[in-house]
């Protein structure tokens, strides 16, 4: 089977089909995603699914005010059949030392400048919130109501559908074995089902796309680390926020179906493809829960699983076409954020692949930036 | 007196809960494969069937035998869903050690 696109697109996680998505409600035909396997069986499918404004750049902050402020219309927008179930809880971020107490002041100031209805509360005023926290672990929080969470599954759904609609092709169970460089230029993409020939392509893939930059002959300088969550049973509705601490390393959401999801990250975990399930992660995310959280102590585990995040230096993203390779462009490094930010990926990617202007300057997320030494370091991960 | 073989159709409808954790019907299962969801993982993802406290031990192989019939397959043809951990439900508290043992 031989093929054209005008444009292919690797990875068919939520940030693939924004950008398919974009580009056909641009008017471009011909877009191809190419996925191995199933839409949203990678990384936007495993994640912790939050989406938060409090960020510690200014760049991340504006990514996730724009994309959160799609979110909040994103049923409308793509005309999707079911429901996005995006519940705007806001997120409570607790600090327990005295430098994160210093970095939320300025990231409150940041924040605030950008418009990011965030504010600082004291151990007591967050209690307020989460009333079965033991605030004597924290020495204050931040809070911002416009924060929180959606449905991985039915969001990547939304995109992939509407994209469908408008003439985009998704193939599924489909790998890519190479990238067809000529003269510096794209000129296709092998499949296992296939040649496709076409002058442009999008690296979307993710844990995998520092190995779909290699094909190209494109270095990209992140890697892939294996992040775990969990899932409780589901019990009535008591915490409406999500729950953050980077210093304490938990994540902790009840989701409105009832059951809590929570997820914590391993400094010493191995930068590879491993997306296996470990004990000893059950035992560190109970012991840190039950302390912060203590009467979440009663509720069962039912299930856990792991994804990777793919992190860049700076734990932005990348946004660019390639400097080496000709219609060779980047979408990936999102340093587990991806899923937040796919709405603004959708969109400057697509402006990015057109040529247009961007709708923020996210030409300072351009891949060189690494290579001229003006990055710009996020603290604020989990 | 007539003897006839009974078949699967006799015994469920569309009305029929699949994934008792969170009830989801054989319709809705059924309507989900003919819109083009034909893994019991994907399934999972859209529907939650299989996510709750059972994890999937009932309705896995029902939602498999629909899609294998749906497909015209066997079943041996029908890639395997993923099982996790743990393999049954745990409290919390359990994990968090000895300390309070005598």
């Amino acid at each position: 089977m031989n093929k054209r696109a005008n444009v292919v697109i690797i990875g068919g996680g939520i940030s693939g089909c924004a950008i398919a998505y974009n580009l056909a409600k641009k008017g471009v035909k011909d877009v191809i995603v190419i996925e191995k396997d199933y839409i949203c069986s990678g990384s936007t499918g495993r994640c912790g699914a939050g989406v938060r404004m409090q960020w510690g750049t200014e760049m991340n902050c504006r990514l996730a005010k724009y994309s959160i402020e799609f979110f909040e219309r994103a049923n409308e927008e793509l005309e999707y059949e079911y429901d996005i179930e995006f519940k705007q809880g806001g997120y409570l971020i607790v600090a327990s030392t005295e430098k994160e107490e210093t970095q939320f002041k300025k990231n409150l100031e940041l924040q605030h400048s950008l418009g990011i209805p965030s504010k600082y509360l004291t151990p007591k005023e967050a209690k307020e919130i989460v009333k079965h926290m033991d605030e004597s672990k924290i020495r204050c929080a931040t809070f911002c109501p416009k924060d929180g969470h959606l449905n991985p599954f039915h969001a990547t759904q939304a995109y992939a559908n509407a994209a469908k609609r408008l003439g985009v092709e998704i193939m599924t169970y489909t790998t890519v074995t190479g990238i067809k460089v000529e003269n510096g230029a794209v000129v296709g993409v092998e499949t296992s089902k296939g040649f496709i020939s076409t002058p442009m392509v999008v690296n979307a893939a993710g844990g995998y796309s520092k190995a779909i930059g290699d094909m190209a002959g494109v270095d990209i300088p992140l890697y892939p680390e294996r992040h775990q969550i969990l899932v409780t049973e589901p019990v009535a509705q008591m915490q409406g926020p999500m729950f953050m601490s980077f210093s304490l390393n938990i994540y902790c959401q009840q989701t409105p179906h009832g059951s809590f999801i929570m997820g914590r990250g391993d400094a010493n975990e191995p930068k590879d493809f491993n997306i296996n399930s470990s004990w000893s992660f059950l035992e560190e995310m109970a012991k840190t829960c039950c302390e912060l959280l203590p009467p979440l102590r009663k509720l069962n585990i039912v299930r856990q699983w792991a994804g990777l995040y793919e992190i860049t230096p700076d734990r932005q993203p990348i946004y660019c076409e390639s400097s080496e390779v000709k219609g060779f462009f980047i979408a990936c490094g999102f340093s587990g954020h991806g899923f937040m930010f796919a709405p603004v990926t959708g969109v400057v990617m697509s402006e990015i692949i057109l040529g247009e202007p961007t709708s923020l300057p996210v030409e300072k997320l351009h891949k060189d930036r690494f290579l001229r030494g003006e990055e710009v370091y996020e603290p604020s991960v989990v | 007196m007539e003897v006839r073989s009974l078949r699967l159709d006799d015994y469920y409808s569309d009305n029929t809960i699949i994934c008792r954790c969170e009830e989801i019907t054989l319709g809705e299962i059924r309507e989900l494969i003919r819109k083009g969801y034909r893994s019991v993982d994907e399934i999972k993802r859209i529907s939650r069937a299989g996510m709750g406290p059972c994890q999937g031990r009932t309705c896995r192989q029902l939602i498999m035998q629909e899609i294998a019939r749906f497909e015209g397959k066997s079943l041996s043809e029908l890639k395997m869903p993923t099982f996790r951990p743990p393999t049954k439900p745990i409290k919390m508290e359990i994990l968090l050690g000895g300390e309070k043992d005598e």
